[in-house]
């Protein structure tokens, strides 16, 4: 157990963090509502296929979508009841997706899930299981657990990095977990170690989140057995939470470019993940729930909730008492990196960390000029790129030029647009770009 | 204003969707600028405590051409016009500050017309412009008047110590005098060397508008660094590079100039913190502006040394502005990692 304040060396920013809004609220429960809508795409790869058709019955955590081969994730009913249909719904992208429509029966109850010891059990069984679960990487890109915890052969992975830096502002789900659930998500951790084979993790958390680094260290040191468990206090800076970044903070090790973790022998699993696994595998309960921060100074009741997979944005508002008069812009996810979307008909999904509710003020919608070659997002980027020529090359109309500038390495922070005084849409730019140029 | 839960479906928001970040910094280029018009504010004031009233005048002269030109071209050219987020102030500013302060008062008229017309405008406007304003609104008024703008100095009002005596060069800048009289004459006329640096460092001597005060001037640009508007490299770069080869070659044998006396006489703390560091006409990033720096410096003390004029500053900066493309060009930041393998 130790504590060094570490971060990563290379650009970063420090946009204002805004968590006293959400932190201190323990996780509630929000109620299910009368209708859930389930995508059957909630993840990184193919759609699931249904597995009901209209007017089946179905019981809270009964599969309702699956594949055969291939990168997906299983779906699960969120609660019991009817279904309504298989039809298509509106996903935070913005994209029509397959999806069931439940109605929910509240005669039939929620399921009892009871913890049962996993100790003894194979890692090929822990796998399974977090397969059958329809695990998916719950930060936001939703890359299907199963296939990240199964890396290749020539892999030689090390070391398990929990992922508790949740650098996006607003967001505290995480730090939520860590703190009321501190227990369950080591021993997520020590399950995933199971199913990897590695005796290192390190769990690396922000300072801004004390009360979880402090949860946290306490259960790591009630820990007995051979797993070796560091909780790690980061210098909170954004994105910390990126995946290069927060290896590269905690190991010393880079990921190289296009490469993935395991390339230097690392997996990353977010604390929301982490959680997961340890209910899939201990209490063999599928993932249809998870904890989402609504937040903003835009919702009357800012809080942590536990929220089904498929309840509707306008659901939560309305349970939070509703929004005010200044609502400007709704975000799915951080602000970094979420995604505003035009309406609340919108199904929370695996994938969905926050829900964010945004006055004038919180955003800035000052138009965009010239570029002044201030040089400022070249101090910001984490990558080492250059956004401001990557920028001026997409107005100047030679996108498909902007390869010799690393565009594909970009992972879209926004740190250059946070800081580019001249307001420029640089990931806007860079979006174009990267699909224009050529790898 | 409350609203009840079953209207908010209905509501008609008014919802913007744009792309994310949906955070922005409270930076922009509106306070930068005037950032920077305050920071030019203090050396102003001084100049006019020195050299009287003139200072004021053709500061507003200069201000007020540069910015009616920016407006009078945008409209002429059809675009939006920019006139408040000061940056045609600074521009007016700074070349009102590379004046004497004897010279006609409609001289920066023109300077200011050459500065954001066919400096700026012409180019495209702010961002675009290759070669910073106000330098060339100088050159162009040195290259025009050239008495005038070499030789209407006024002599400071008010000496810290003993006024100095009246004489054929009493209002000969030190630079004049160092570059046809020598340094020992420099010493003659203002005193021994301790004398020399504590006024030269507060500005009382003859010289541009708003060069003199290198005290006021540092206390600016410290600032701007303190904000993050600026950083160390070019300024620090020329300044060291102004100094040691001032050292190495100013005097009458090798290491025997005055390394403090070249960096506190003519504009070299001006340029270094204020002209150099042009976001638009000096490179992006770090190992650039190093560069950019040292040869500012070192063609500015060329010039000194060997040139025609008694100061370079003007000029180094304006030869180094064209390089800043290929600068940028030639170094960038360093990539996060290279690719498995190598870079192909």
């Amino acid at each position: 157990m130790q504590q060094i304040e570490t971060t990563f060396p290379k650009g970063g920013v420090h946009p204002p963090e805004r968590k006293e809004l959400s932190e201190r609220s323990t996780i509630e429960v929000l109620p299910t509502p009368e209708e859930l809508v389930i995508p059957l795409i909630q993840h990184f790869g193919a759609p699931a296929k249904p597995t009901v058709v209209k007017n089946d019955m179905v019981v809270q955590g009964d599969l309702i979508g699956t594949y055969e081969t291939g990168l997906c994730a299983k779906v699960h009913a969120s609660a019991s009841g009817k279904v309504k249909g298989v039809e298509r719904c509106l996903n935070p992208l913005g994209n029509k997706v397959p999806a069931i429509f439940l109605e929910v029966d509240f005669q039939k109850g929620e399921r009892d899930y009871t913890p049962q010891p996993w100790e003894s059990l194979e890692a090929s069984e822990l796998l399974r299981r977090v397969e059958g679960a329809g695990i998916v990487g719950m930060g936001g890109a939703g890359f299907p657990t199963h296939i990240k915890l199964s890396p290749p052969k020539e892999a030689r992975v090390d070391t398990l990095i929990l992922n508790g830096a949740e650098c996006e502002p607003y967001l505290t789900t995480d730090q939520a977990l860590m703190r009321e659930k501190a227990r369950e998500v080591l021993e997520g951790a020590r399950i995933i170690m199971r199913i990897l084979g590695v005796g290192r993790c390190l769990v690396g958390i922000e300072e801004n989140k004390p009360d979880a680094i402090g949860r946290m260290i306490e259960e790591a040191s009630a820990l007995k057995g051979a797993e070796e468990i560091e909780v790690i206090r980061l210098k909170t800076k954004y994105p910390q939470g990126s995946e290069k970044q927060l290896i590269q903070a905690l190991t010393g090790r880079k990921v190289p470019a296009f490469g993935l973790p395991f390339d230097v022998g690392v997996v990353v699993q977010n604390v929301a993940t982490t959680y997961a696994v340890y209910e899939a595998c201990v209490l063999q309960k599928p993932l249809f729930e998870r904890v989402v921060t609504v937040s903003g100074r835009a919702i009357k009741r800012p809080a942590n909730l536990l929220v089904k997979v498929g309840t509707k944005i306008s659901h939560i508002a309305q349970y939070l008492g509703g929004v005010t008069e200044g609502l400007r812009r709704i975000v799915i996810g951080g602000p970094m990196m979420g995604f505003s979307v035009p309406t609340m008909d919108l199904p929370v999904t695996k994938t969905t960390s926050g829900i964010l509710f945004l006055t004038e003020e919180e955003i800035d919608e000052r138009p965009h000029r010239a570029c002044i070659r201030c040089g400022f997002c070249l101090e910001a980027c984490p990558m080492g790129l250059m956004p401001n020529e990557i920028g001026i090359y997409v107005e100047a109309g030679k996108a498909s030029d902007t390869g010799e500038f690393g565009v594909f390495e970009c992972f879209e922070c926004g740190s250059c647009a946070y800081v580019c005084p001249a307001k420029r849409p640089l990931v806007q730019f860079i979006r174009f770009a990267k699909s224009k140029a050529k790898r | 204003m409350e609203e009840t839960p079953e209207t908010i479906l209905e509501r008609k928001m008014p919802l913007s969707v744009s792309v994310s970040p949906h955070v922005r910094s409270k930076e922009s280029v509106e306070k930068i600028m005037w950032t920077v018009v305050v920071c030019l504010i203090p050396p102003l004031i001084w100049s006019v405590y020195q050299f009287g009233i003139r200072s004021l005048l053709l500061t507003l002269i200069s201000v007020l051409s540069c910015v009616a030109t920016e407006y009078v071209s945008q409209k002429g050219l059809k675009r939006p016009i920019t006139i408040k987020d000061g940056s045609a102030v600074i521009t007016g500013m700074l070349l009102a500050y590379t004046i004497p302060p004897g010279v006609p008062l409609w001289t920066p008229i023109l300077g200011g017309v050459v500065a954001i017309y066919i400096t700026k405008q012409l180019m495209g406007g702010l961002g675009y412009n290759i070669f910073n304003p106000a330098l060339i609104g100088r050159a162009f008024m040195v290259a025009t008047f050239p008495v005038a703008m070499t030789s209407a100095w006024v002599r400071p009002e008010h000496y810290f110590t003993s006024p100095p005596p009246v004489d054929a060069i009493s209002s000969a800048t030190p630079l004049y005098i160092i570059k046809h009289y020598g340094l020992p004459a420099l010493f003659e006329r203002y005193g021994d060397l301790w004398k020399v640096y504590f006024d030269f460092f507060f500005g009382s001597m003859p010289g541009c508008i708003g060069e003199t005060s290198h005290f006021l001037l540092i206390l600016g640009g410290l600032y701007l660094l303190y904000k993050g508007y600026i950083s160390w490299h070019i300024p620090v770069s020329m300044i060291v590079t102004v100094g040691l080869l001032s050292w190495i070659l100013g005097g009458d044998g090798l290491f025997q100039g005055d390394p403090i006396i070249a960096v506190l006489t003519g504009g070299v703390i001006l340029g270094a913190f204020f002209m150099a560091t042009d976001y638009v006409t000096s490179p992006n990033w770090a190992t650039g502006k190093i560069i950019f720096g040292v040869g500012a410096g070192a063609l500015t003390v060329l010039i000194r040394l060997k040139g025609g004029y008694p100061e370079g500053v003007c000029y180094a900066i304006l030869l180094m502005n064209p390089l800043v493309p290929a600068l940028d060009n030639w170094f960038r930041p360093k990539r996060f990692a290279p690719p498995k393998g190598g870079v192909k």
